[in-house]
């Protein structure tokens, strides 16, 4: 029997129960709410960073255009003496290079301490350790540099007289001027110890997502334990080391305190590294700023906006490397 | 070369949790031999006992003997990563390296015996890639990532890439069940030629399969839930889906089980 079929009546059809008849229905109050506030927040982001710009472009090109030498190429920073020289050349060399210091001797030992953590050390000793490496991170900027300047630049100093003795042919370890320690080489295993948790964090998390899957083809091929770690979690992790890498480096470039603590500032541009003095921007900006007059803290801001140029440029970079790579990364896997 | 596998006396454990149960049976050179069995009657377990993958499992261990052509896998100066050198494994999930090409990815296993030449790797990647039926796909784009191919493509890719090194003994842990009927045909008919050169072990879901595919038919059951798997009788495929030796068997494969 077919007891679908309703017998046909002459009832009007049924009233739609979607289109109310509004010619555009009002969205839920809380949905509003919602847009508004995210929508804000974004907006807000935007409006910081464009104020910061014009901030700083504004008053660098005040003091820059009364600059009597190059800005780019001068060594020395005198904006109030007569006539008007500054030059941001020491400051950049000193940031680059202590970073780049830094980053030789904390990339390879945060790769080193994130795979132990991912996958050799037993479970027990995984958790403290990477306990102890935020714990690293927790310490404050100041601390270090005391430490850096109090303990860690006399016991440098024999170190670089060994160096200098039997490394000088290599000619950045080559000494070339008395002094202590307070050098850029003693700034630059600083600033690793500093970017070393950032860096072993992000790349711990990284090695721990690497698929169990990838670990066993290589496993089941015959590989041992480090091959399989060059095979399947080091390729799979490349773009996080990557990352974590210019997240340290943009820590090391803005670095501040612990840099005016340890380097002794001079107009010194030295590609000896264990020559002692130099500047970076950030240590020459804490150094100078409380004395200077109103143009010189202009000048202060223009060598700002370089190491602002200089930070936006690594990130650019390290996205770019990242992009070229993103076929091979893994992430379609 | 195709070696014989020869099993006795074998229980896996998880921790203390026993997985598989007093396991003994041979394996026959250059046959197919598969494992069907419910979910969790420890098929995939044992599978992976056979070329000791199945330790790499935190709190995996394993009792009794694995004799392959009278070397025990087992013994105690066996170094596990020979074992697997001369196992091969396909997994149940495609898994070509991602970060790798097409053609890296066969020659992977030869690069971690370290022993090949330039023209020579090339050689060894053709030869396998042809032995995988995938050689007319992916000649023309062998730089390209293996995870562009598509999941049958991919999983004859890690057949590839496990046939490469020349195993004695090939084992497959369901490697049809994330394919389309046509990838799972193609594979099938790859599985009867590979049999001409080595010992194959498949584990499998599909009774169909097993029925196509296999020379001989492994029944594994557990009485209950969290009790260990069990061999329950090991026979030629055509008996053990026609005329099979005890009642559980048939119950399991006409449907009437649990």
């Amino acid at each position: 029997m077919d007891t679908t079929t309703a017998p046909p009546t002459d009832a009007p059809p049924p009233p739609p129960v979607f289109d109310k008849g509004a010619p555009k229905a009002k969205k839920q109050l809380g949905d509003r709410i919602f847009l508004g506030l995210s929508r804000g927040s974004g907006i807000t982001l935007l409006v910081i960073m464009a104020a910061i710009a014009a901030f700083l472009t504004y008053r660098a090109m005040l003091a820059i255009s009364k600059d009597e030498t190059n800005f780019l190429t001068t060594f020395e920073w005198n904006p109030q003496g007569e006539p008007v020289s500054f030059g941001i050349a020491v400051l950049a060399f000193g940031t680059v290079v202590s970073s780049i210091i830094a980053m030789v001797i904390a990339v390879p030992i945060a790769i080193g301490i994130a795979l132990f953590i991912s996958h050799f050390a037993p479970r027990r000793l995984a958790a403290p350790i990477a306990y102890l490496v935020d714990l690293l991170a927790a310490v404050p900027s100041i601390i270090y540099g005391l430490w850096g300047a109090v303990f860690l630049v006399p016991y440098l100093d024999g170190l670089n007289k060994w160096l200098d003795e039997y490394f000088a042919w290599t000619y950045i370890f080559d000494k070339t001027n008395e002094g202590v320690a307070r050098n850029l080489f003693t700034v630059g295993i600083l600033l690793a110890i500093m970017i070393l948790p950032i860096i072993t964090n992000v790349i711990r998390e990284v090695f721990l997502q690497s698929p169990k899957m990838i670990e066993e083809a290589a496993l089941a091929l015959g590989a041992t334990r480090w091959e399989v770690i060059r095979m399947a979690v080091i390729p799979f992790g490349r773009s996080g080391i990557i990352s974590a890498s210019m997240l340290g480096l943009g820590r090391a470039l803005g670095e501040t305190m612990a840099v005016a603590v340890v380097l002794s500032p001079s107009f010194l541009l030295s590609f000896h590294i264990l020559d002692a003095g130099g500047g970076t921007f950030a240590q020459n900006i804490a150094a100078k700023f409380n004395e200077a007059n109103g143009f010189g803290r202009d000048a202060l801001i223009a060598s700002g906006l370089v190491l602002f140029i200089i930070t936006l440029l690594v990130n650019g970079a390290a996205r770019a490397i990242i992009a070229r790579r993103k076929e091979y990364s893994g992430a379609n896997a | 070369m195709a070696k014989r596998i020869d099993v006795s006396g074998l229980t896996a454990f998880y921790g203390t949790h026993r997985a598989i149960d007093d396991i003994s049976m041979t394996v026959e050179p250059r046959s197919v031999t598969a494992f069907i069995g419910p979910s969790g009657c420890g098929k995939s377990t044992f599978l992976r006992t056979l070329n000791r993958m199945h330790e790499v499992t935190p709190g995996g261990r394993v009792e009794g003997k694995v004799l392959l052509d009278d070397e025990n896998l087992y013994g105690a100066n066996v170094d596990p990563v020979a074992v697997r050198r001369t196992v091969g494994m396909v997994f149940q999930r495609p898994n070509p390296f991602p970060t790798m090409s097409i053609f890296d990815n066969v020659a992977a296993g030869l690069k971690l015996n370290g022993k090949y030449r330039k023209n020579e790797l090339a050689n060894v990647v053709e030869k396998s890639l042809k032995g995988a039926n995938l050689w007319n796909e992916v000649k023309d784009r062998l730089n390209k990532p293996g995870s562009g191919l598509s999941g049958g493509q991919q999983q004859r890719l890690c057949i590839a890439r496990a046939i490469a090194v020349e195993p004695d003994v090939l084992l497959m842990d369901e490697p049809c069940s994330a394919l389309d009927p046509i990838s799972t045909l193609a594979i099938e008919d790859l599985i009867g030629e590979l049999k001409e050169r080595f010992t194959i072990v498949i584990v499998t879901h599909n009774m169909q399969q097993a029925a196509r595919v296999s020379d001989r038919t492994a029944f594994f059951n557990l009485s209950a839930v969290g009790q260990p798997g069990k061999l329950i009788e090991i026979d030629e495929t055509e008996r053990i889906f026609a005329n099979p030796s005890v009642q559980a068997t048939e119950d399991y494969i006409s449907g009437r089980f649990g």
